[in-house]
């Protein structure tokens, strides 16, 4: 408290943009006037973040009820569906993710262990290997995507297949694909664009054991992405 | 497997550094996970539900370690895995009760349903559309790529 009372006391005092001799040791550039503690400011950054994951799960929650209820009445057409993408490029992606939640946990590792840039590098190249893993999921969505938009394997209205397995109602299962694929592949952009955000400011040097929320929720943020492909992947590529 | 939590290095005296491997010990497992779910989805079980219900159970275990372990859940303080399990209690609600309901419906005709309203309750959109094909028969020729 004594401290929030300085920080106003300083502002009141025309000096906002500096702080004063006693304290400056203990304040960090990055510690908002508003909290307590350093401490305090990234605990309370977590919680707002893990209220922000649990509306996401919410939000693909709606997809996957959905899912569940039109898979189990349209059973035929959705595993004719299936057939119709490759469990070898859903498996690659599945392993591109999950390596790159491992670079991400692994960049977390290093910003909170960062003492004086001993890790920065470390750091860097968890983070670049991260965007690179995403760029890899992408690209493979991109050649999966393009397959099915020359065989008219489309969502609803746009659904054009005439092949030989054709099975009515087939384009249900495509909607579904593309909805839930396709909401997933843009976090992935946005996760893409954060770790983008991440890597210049730390080749800027911002982030140390003092200082990594951003590392931390983009990271949480990362593994989330990754979760929902852990149920998209069998859902999708693997029913029979 | 540590946390980053108390390596919050505020006093300068918390100086010890965890180790990096138990996450790519992780990894290890749930590649490993991976390969048993694709595995696991040639075999046949017996039914469709049967093998769903194996592949959600892996799935979960993944996705549980992924929370414990990544997103540091395991170490983290209890408000933030109380925010994660309530959000999963909320939709285990949602998807519980939609299923029950979708399946104990007696009849699962679509409100676009055209077909003779005298037959009885049709268990899929498949069955209509064989009793009354929408669509002409498939050519007998692939369509050219």
């Amino acid at each position: 408290m004594s401290q929030a009372h300085d920080a106003s006391l300083i502002m009141q005092d025309g000096h906002g943009d500096g702080h004063g001799e006693g304290h400056a040791h203990e304040h960090h550039p990055f510690h908002q006037h508003h909290f307590t503690t350093m401490e305090q400011q990234f605990d309370a950054s977590k919680i707002g973040m893990w209220l922000f994951l649990a509306t996401e799960i919410l939000l693909f929650g709606g997809l996957f009820v959905g899912y569940g209820i039109m898979q189990s009445r349209h059973l035929e057409a959705f595993v004719a569906g299936h057939h119709h993408l490759d469990w070898k490029l859903g498996a690659l992606n599945t392993c591109f993710l999950l390596i790159s939640s491992f670079t991400m946990v692994m960049a977390v590792w290093a910003a909170s262990n960062n003492r004086n840039g001993n890790k920065r590098g470390v750091l860097i190249t968890n983070l670049l290997l991260t965007l690179g893993f995403a760029g890899g999921f992408m690209v493979v969505k991109y050649f999966e995507y393009s397959h099915k938009l020359h065989d008219g394997l489309l969502p609803g209205k746009f659904f054009s297949y005439t092949g030989p397995d054709a099975v009515p109602n087939m384009f249900v299962f495509f909607s579904f694909y593309f909805m839930m694929t396709g909401l997933h592949g843009f976090h992935v952009l946005g996760g893409m664009g954060a770790i983008t955000y991440l890597i210049i400011r730390s080749i800027k040097g911002d982030y140390s054991s003092e200082y990594f929320t951003p590392v931390d929720l983009i990271g949480l943020y990362w593994h989330l992405v990754d979760l929902i492909w852990i149920y998209l992947f069998p859902l999708l590529y693997l029913i029979t | 497997m540590s946390t980053h939590t108390d390596t919050l290095d505020h006093s300068g005296e918390h100086t010890h550094e965890h180790g990096w491997k138990g996450y790519l010990y992780i990894l290890l497992i749930l590649l490993l996970l991976t390969v048993i779910t694709v595995g696991a989805a040639q075999v046949n079980f017996g039914s469709s539900t049967a093998n769903v219900v194996i592949a959600m159970t892996i799935a979960t275990i993944k996705a549980s370690l992924v929370a414990l372990f990544f997103m540091h859940l395991k170490d983290d303080k209890p408000i933030n895995g109380l925010i994660f399990v309530s959000t999963l209690l909320f939709l285990a609600v949602f998807l519980g009760f939609c299923l029950v309901d979708a399946d104990s419906r007696w009849d699962t005709r679509p409100a676009t349903y055209k077909g003779p309203l005298d037959q009885p309750a049709l268990p899929s959109l498949n069955v209509d559309a064989a009793a009354a094909p929408a669509k002409p028969a498939a050519p007998a020729v692939a369509p050219k790529h």
